[in-house]
């Protein structure tokens, strides 16, 4: 009876399963299967990039500090990216300087040039440039450096003998960031200006008194504030992603194997960092704004 | 009391095996590597992992290292369950391992000296002037002497064999494993750097695993021998008891591979 019953009511899904795995034609199912698998694999690498980020900041804490090693990373991170960021900080400023004196010159308002150009910079294009240019420079070196640490074992070779990776390799690039670039956006602010003064001031003349009686008068302390929380936020993306790909290296599919693995997980993580702050900046200007 | 947790202990192997099975993939696509396999490795003696590649040699390392998880089956180390262990309780038992690579894992960045004094530096308490003299002694016992400055990329493939020894032995380790420890290697240079391992282990007397599929070479050394093959694991002795063995895979093994013994033993 109850046999009976169960052969009279088979909805048409059950139907098609059915034959489905009597036939083995999965091909139908095959999109659903992949997506999903695509789903759990996104959803694997965001757990452990999580985990990675909690053990790199968790690193910086735990003893014996690497004191040596932080200040290796601070002249590497910091020092070396001054002479990229005074440079395309001049730039950035000028070409500023000379794109809102045009702007501002149709409306006879060229007094405001010293507000505008100060609080671009400041609030976006500060930290934004200083973050993608890190990036460029320090990111993909530490993500090729730690990839190839990986696939040469030698991170393995670390946790065979007791000595915690985070704390000995990525808590010092981690720390070593977090102090550089709002340091890096600061500068890069200061040498922007000052270009935009060069262009305005001195190519233009716009009046000195104007442009930082402008200034003064506009940018206030929250703009500031706003300023130094993207660049720690921004600092704290590209070194996180960068150390991460290159640190699961061998876990990334489609990257391949050895030093072809390395150079794909290392554009990887430049494109990743970049495309991450440029949304993270967005986000934050809505909520901090 | 202690006496006889002490005679328990030695007679309890040092690294057991009990039903382990890996397997590698996405769901789906899994490839099982080991097959529910078990064996012992007995203490203070040198015991082989052979078997052809992709047979599941290195996973077996990285599973008694606690760098990979079995999916079932027990992984004991002193009787204590390494598939079980995290953070702390890991780290204190990976004290207990020196570990050779197949590419030797030096860190590029470091010289000869630092490399073989990393380990001193970030596990023990001993002063710069104690980590010198320890490091140049263990240097000259290894005829590395002279070489400390020098970056891993300055030498050849059998020196950074030594010098992955070297840094292995630093925290005088129970058990040392290595790992396809003659890949890239001459024959010349395999002989000499197996002959170096089997006077380590005679003068320090720690438990050593080689996986290697440098067969029958590394049958010199072996106390016992492992053989892997499509996942399943048989435990020999000694080569002759290879020969012996009722299996037809494991005599097509030898076939293949004792003729070449039975010369390099005349």
């Amino acid at each position: 009876m109850v046999h009976k019953q169960r052969q009279a009511t088979p909805t048409i899904l059950q139907t098609y399963l059915y034959n489905v795995q009597q036939t083995e034609n999965t091909t139908l199912l095959q999109p659903f299967a992949s997506l999903g698998n695509r789903f759990l694999y996104l959803l694997t690498d965001l757990g452990r990039m999580g985990i990675f980020l909690m053990n790199a900041l968790a690193g910086i804490f735990r003893q014996p500090f690497r004191g040596r090693e932080v200040l290796k990373q601070l002249r590497f991170i910091g020092a070396g990216s001054i002479a990229v960021i005074f440079f395309t900080a001049l730039a950035s400023g000028m070409v500023l300087g000379l794109q809102g004196y045009y702007s501002l010159h149709k409306f006879g308002a060229e007094g405001m040039l010293g507000s505008a150009v100060s609080l671009t910079l400041i609030m976006e294009l500060g930290p934004i440039l200083t973050a993608l240019m890190v990036t460029g420079r320090v990111g993909s070196a530490m993500c090729a450096e730690i990839g190839i640490m990986r696939i040469s074992e030698q991170i393995d070779a670390l946790e065979c003998m007791a000595i915690d990776p985070f704390r000995y390799l990525i808590s010092p690039k981690v720390l070593a960031t977090l102090i550089s670039v709002p340091l890096l956006t600061a500068m890069f602010d200061v040498v922007g200006i000052y270009g935009g003064y060069l262009s305005g001031v001195k190519l233009m003349g716009v009046s000195s008194g104007a442009f930082f009686n402008g200034m003064m008068l506009s940018v206030t302390n929250h703009d500031i504030q706003i300023g130094i929380i993207k660049s720690f936020v921004f600092a704290l993306l590209l070194v996180w992603i960068s150390c991460g790909r290159g640190y699961f290296v061998l876990q990334i599919r489609g990257v391949g194997f050895g030093a072809e693995s390395v150079s794909k997980v290392t554009t990887q993580a430049v494109v990743m960092s970049s495309i991450s702050v440029l949304i993270v900046d967005y986000l934050l200007t809505a909520v901090l704004l | 009391m202690q006496t006889q947790e002490k005679s328990a202990t030695s007679a309890q192997p040092a690294i057991q095996f009990i039903d382990v099975e890996k397997s590698f993939g996405d769901p789906g696509h899994r490839h099982r590597v080991l097959h529910s396999i078990s064996f012992k490795v007995p203490r203070g003696k040198t015991t082989v992992i052979a078997g052809g590649s992709g047979q599941g040699k290195s996973v077996t390392l990285k599973l008694i290292l606690g760098l990979l998880r079995a999916d079932s089956g027990q992984v004991l180390v002193d009787g204590q369950d390494v598939t079980n262990l995290y953070g702390r309780k890991l780290r204190a038992m990976r004290t207990r391992f020196g570990v050779l690579f197949q590419g030797s894992a030096l860190f590029d960045s470091l010289s000869v000296f630092e490399n073989i004094a990393l380990p001193l530096r970030e596990r023990t308490k001993l002063t710069e002037k104690e980590i010198k003299e320890k490091v140049l002694n263990t240097l000259d016992q290894l005829d590395l002497t002279g070489h400390e400055q020098k970056f891993p990329a300055q030498l050849s493939g059998g020196m950074k064999k030594r010098v992955g020894l070297a840094r292995a032995l630093q925290l005088d380790p129970e058990f040392v494993l290595y790992d396809e420890p003659t890949t890239g290697l001459d024959p010349v240079m395999s002989r000499e750097i197996y002959q170096l391992f089997e006077r380590t282990q005679a003068r320090l007397g720690y438990t050593a695993v080689i996986v290697s599929h440098d067969i029958p070479k590394v049958f010199d050394l072996a106390d016992q021998i492992v053989l892997l093959n499509k996942g399943e694991v048989d435990a020999f002795t000694s080569p002759e008891e290879i020969k012996h063995s009722q299996k037809p895979y494991i005599r097509e093994f030898a076939e293949m591979t004792m003729g070449d013994y039975r010369k390099t033993s005349q």
